[in-house]
């Protein structure tokens, strides 16, 4: 479904992603794992046009959009939620997932249609499946984090992503909002046949859900495979899980 | 230059008077002249064009989160481009005013390619700069713009007919030519802001206040960023050409100070004065600060020191403007009487 060709990416002479590569199965639960300033972030970046590669390809089921900017890359079906909570915050709960769906509908160009009439059916929907249905009224900044967590998961959803880049998705959570967190995506994914890829610090979460985890280590991957060989492989221990076990 | 939550108002608090307001104001205005006195005429009319100006400007500043310092620039191309018309030309209003709009948001979308290439103060400044690019050729353009001088005498628009009609209908018959011009422009802004209404309330509107809150998010729905604040630089360009046609005409002459910067900062000072975050805010900020304008310079020399403190003491006290206050104290009103 994805695939990554030897992807670089220099910040000032310092190599933030020197030469990664990893595929991501489709249907398939992967992780990115690694310690903080392994390149996760950069590595999404350049995944979904944020940034652009130095050298490397992208391949997104089957073609390459290495360099494309970000709104096309959504387009073509890959929803993306970020590690700073990435909102709408003076928008209310409804609209910024309604501004998604009109967006990825192809009707911003219309100028005259009142907006409160569009996709409201779809909206609420997708508000119920995340639990935010009764609070689609509130001014979204004012959520809670875990709420605001959610509150972009669903627009990443509006979109339609056959793709889901995740960068860490519990990033903030208390114990029970990350557990929650975690189910909802699971269920959603299963719901909706999502292909997953997402990053996250918390092992017992990377553990629990992911079915294939790269290990990310200064920019390189040291590691790739089931969590079981993963969990396995010296080198991850020497270098990552070691002090935990 | 995005708001904090702090300053939060709500953007569209639809109340019954919300929905009636704009119908009673206009109401009201077209009473104005029946007062008797052409000053109070003049003031009103000043006012509707201003309060045109000023809610193109807010499509960018309000709606898109863009800050430009430069607005007056389609506000002259728009006098401009009638005056000459008109004037050199002979060509009718009905067809100078809506070339106005034309013509203004024609170099709207050539400055503005550049201007959205840029963000925060860089996009001002860059604003500015093709502002007083504009100014500088009004200015010594003597053959053309008539230069420092200006172009006095434009024409009014045919009135004929409205004088013919006056014979069958006797509320029509009667009135000044500039009373007869302030009707037409009361008639032509109330569209102009129709519309504008329309476009912030459409589904085009929302994805521009998406890209207000939040770019980076916007462009991963799927938002072609550059490509819709474009869009909003061009519309707001037109509607601001649209009014500086319209004042070309009421102030009976265009002058190169229609584009200079200073125009550009009235505006933007209306806007906040007014309150960015409600459509009509532009247009009440528009009336309050031309009615100070009025009343403390005849008290006071020190108009800018006065004008200053107000700003400062909204900027801090109320965020949100006149308007944002307005809909704060009735929100407040409206709980403590159901409360009660």
């Amino acid at each position: 479904m994805l695939e990554v060709r030897d992807l670089h990416k220099a910040f000032g002479g310092f190599a933030a992603v020197g030469g990664v590569s990893l595929t991501v199965a489709a249907g398939r639960v992967t992780a990115i794992i690694g310690p903080n300033g392994a390149g996760k972030t950069t590595l999404f970046n350049l995944i979904t046009g944020h940034v652009r590669p130095d050298a490397g390809r992208v391949l997104f089921e089957g073609r390459d959009i290495t360099g494309l900017a970000p709104h096309d890359v959504c387009r073509l079906g890959m929803g993306r939620s970020f590690q700073r909570t990435n909102i709408f915050p003076r928008l209310t709960v409804f609209q910024n997932v309604q501004a998604a769906f009109i967006s990825h509908r192809h009707r911003g160009r219309d100028l005259f249609t009142p907006v409160d009439r569009l996709y409201q059916d779809e909206t609420r929907a997708l508000l119920d499946s995340l639990g935010l249905l009764d609070r689609s009224g509130e001014m979204s900044g004012f959520l809670s984090h875990g709420a605001q967590k959610q509150l972009e998961l669903g627009i990443a959803l509006a979109s339609e992503p056959r793709l889901l880049l995740l960068d860490e998705p519990t990033a903030g959570m208390s114990a029970v909002e990350t557990r929650d967190t975690i189910r909802l995506i699971s269920r959603i994914a299963g719901e909706r046949g999502l292909t997953l890829l997402f990053t996250e610090h918390d092992m017992d979460v990377v553990f629990s859900i992911a079915q294939w985890i790269t290990v990310l280590h200064q920019g390189h991957v040291i590691a790739g495979g089931t969590p079981a060989e993963v969990r396995r492989d010296p080198e991850v221990r020497r270098v990552y899980l070691g002090d935990r076990r | 230059m995005r708001a904090g939550l702090g300053d939060l108002v709500p953007m569209t608090p639809m109340t019954a008077l919300a929905r009636w307001a704009p119908a009673v104001a206009l109401a009201a205005a077209f009473c104005v002249p029946a007062l008797g006195s052409r000053f109070y005429t003049f003031v009103a009319n000043d006012v509707v064009i201003w309060a045109l100006f000023a809610t193109s400007l807010n499509l960018l500043v309000g709606y898109t989160g863009l800050v430009s310092f430069g607005h007056a620039a389609y506000f002259g191309i728009g006098a401009y481009t009638t005056g000459l018309l008109m004037k050199k030309a002979g060509v009718s209003f009905l067809l100078a005013f809506p070339a106005a709009g034309g013509l203004a948001g024609a170099f709207a979308l050539v400055f503005g390619f550049f201007c959205v290439r840029l963000t925060r103060i860089y996009f001002a400044m860059l604003t500015l700069a093709f502002a007083q690019i504009v100014w500088a050729i009004c200015f010594k353009w003597n053959e053309v713009t008539g230069g420092e001088q200006g172009m006095p005498e434009i024409p009014y628009p045919d009135f004929g007919w409205l004088e013919r009609l006056g014979a069958a209908v006797p509320a029509v018959a009667g009135w000044r030519t500039a009373e007869y011009y302030y009707f037409l422009t009361l008639v032509l802004v109330a569209l102009c802001l129709w519309v504008l209404r329309r476009i912030v309330g459409s589904p085009f509107g929302r994805i521009l206040t998406t890209i207000r809150e939040n770019p980076e998010r916007a462009e991963f729905i799927g938002v072609n960023v550059r490509r819709y604040e474009l869009a909003a630089f061009v519309l707001a360009g037109v509607f601001a050409g649209l009014a500086g046609g319209l004042f070309g005409i009421f102030n009976r002459g265009v002058f190169p100070d229609f584009a200079y910067w200073t125009k550009s900062s009235e505006v933007l000072i209306m806007t906040l004065l007014g309150g960015m975050g409600t459509f009509f805010g532009p247009g009440i900020g528009a009336l309050a600060l031309i009615l100070l304008n009025q009343q403390i310079v005849s008290y006071t020399e020190y108009w800018p020191l006065v004008l200053g403190t107000i700003l400062v003491v909204l900027l801090f006290g109320f965020p949100g403007g006149l308007a944002g206050a307005a809909i704060a104290l009735w929100q407040r009103a409206r709980r403590r009487l159901r409360g009660a």
